[in-house]
C-alpha cells in the first residue's frame, strides 16, 4: 500500500468538486458561499505542497504562502462587506444584493 | 511517496477531511459548518505534514484556524440571520449542482488518470528540497523567501495590510452623536468667542 502524488491529488480533486457543488447548494447563503471558496483554495493548496514534495522543490511551498495570505485577505475583506451589507438590508441573503441592477 | 503507517494515517486523514468538507456545505447551522470546516483544515495540515511541509502545516493552523475561522465564527454569531429560511428551496439547485460537480470530478480524474512527468522535467527543480538532517523545513523555506522571493514576500505583506485596512473602512461606523475632537474649531477659537466678559458688580454675584 504506497501513498503516491495520485492519491493526493485526488484528495484534492474531492476537495475542489465538493467547494464548487458547496456554491450550488448554498446559493443563498453568503458565508457559505465563503466557506466554499476557502475549501477550492484549500485544494490548490494541497496540490501545490503535494507537487512539491514529489518534485523536491521548495518553491511549491512558497508559492502555496502566497495563495494562503491572499485567501486570509479575501476572507476578511469578503466579510466585512457582509456585515456591511447586513446592516444597510438586514438580511445576507443573495437575492437581495440586487441594488445596483438600475 | 508514504508507506506503511504513513499510508494508513494518510487515508484516515484524508476521509476525515474529505467527510468534513462534505458537511461544511451540508450541514444546516452555519456555526457547525465553521466548526468542520476548522476539522477540514486540521486534516488538511496533517497531510501537509505527511509530505514533510512543516512550516505550511503550521501556518494553516495559526492563519487559518486561528484566525479565519475565528472570524467566519465571529461574524456567524453576530449576525441575527434566519438560517432555517434561508435553506428553504436550497435542494432545487441541487442536481444542476451535483451535474457540474460530477462533470469537473471526472474531468479532473481523466486529467490525473492520464499524466505523466515528463523525463526532461527531473533535473530543473528551481529550489530543491535540502536533505531534511541538513536544512530542516522551516529554514530551507525562510532561505528562499528572504532571498529570491523578497519582493512578493513584501507584496504579499502589503495585500494584508491593504485588507486589514480595507476592513476597518468598511466596517467602521460613524455615531452621529459621538463626541469627537475637532481640531479646526479648536484651532479657530479666538478670544472673542472663547471667553465671555461680564461685569459683575460688587457686593452681589452673578
Amino acid at each position: 500500500m504506497e501513498v503516491g502524488i495520485a492519491h493526493y491529488l485526488t484528495v484534492s480533486a474531492v476537495l475542489f468538486t465538493i467547494g464548487i457543488f458547496g456554491i450550488f447548494l448554498n446559493r443563498k447563503n453568503v458565508i457559505v458561499i465563503l466557506m466554499s471558496v476557502e475549501l477550492i483554495l484549500l485544494a490548490v493548496n494541497i496540490n501545490f505542497v503535494a507537487f512539491s514534495a514529489v518534485l523536491g522543490d521548495l518553491v511549491g511551498q512558497v508559492f502555496a504562502l502566497f495563495i494562503l495570505t491572499v485567501a486570509a485577505a479575501e476572507a476578511a475583506i469578503g466579510l466585512a462587506i457582509i456585515v456591511v451589507f447586513f446592516r444597510n438590508r438586514g438580511s445576507i441573503a443573495v437575492e437581495d444584493v440586487n441594488m445596483m441592477k438600475g | 511517496m508514504l508507506t506503511g503507517l504513513e499510508a494508513i494515517f494518510f487515508y484516515v486523514f484524508a476521509f476525515i477531511a474529505v467527510a468534513a468538507a462534505f458537511m461544511v456545505i451540508s450541514s444546516r447551522n452555519p456555526v457547525h459548518s465553521v466548526l468542520f470546516l476548522i476539522l477540514t483544515f486540521f486534516n488538511a495540515a496533517a497531510l501537509f505534514l505527511l509530505t514533510g511541509a512543516e512550516f505550511l502545516a503550521m501556518i494553516l493552523l495559526v492563519v487559518y484556524v486561528g484566525a479565519v475561522a475565528v472570524l467566519f465564527l465571529f461574524v456567524v454569531m453576530m449576525l441575527d440571520v434566519d438560517f432555517a429560511e434561508m435553506k428553504q428551496g436550497a435542494l432545487q439547485y441541487a442536481p444542476v449542482g451535483a451535474l457540474v460537480g460530477l462533470i469537473l470530478a471526472a474531468e479532473l480524474i481523466i486529467v490525473l488518470g492520464g499524466y505523466t512527468f515528463a523525463p526532461e522535467l527531473a533535473g530543473s527543480t528551481a529550489r530543491p528540497t535540502p536533505p531534511i538532517d541538513q536544512r530542516h523545513n522551516t529554514a530551507a523555506l525562510g532561505d528562499i523567501i528572504y532571498t529570491d522571493y523578497i519582493f512578493f514576500f513584501q507584496i504579499a505583506g502589503l495585500i494584508l495590510l491593504v485588507a486589514m485596512i480595507g476592513a476597518i473602512v468598511l466596517t467602521l461606523r460613524h455615531k452621529p452623536n459621538a463626541k469627537r475632537q475637532s481640531i479646526p474649531a479648536q484651532v479657530a477659537r479666538t478670544t472673542a468667542t472663547a471667553i465671555e466678559i461680564k461685569q459683575v458688580q460688587s457686593g452681589k454675584g452673578l
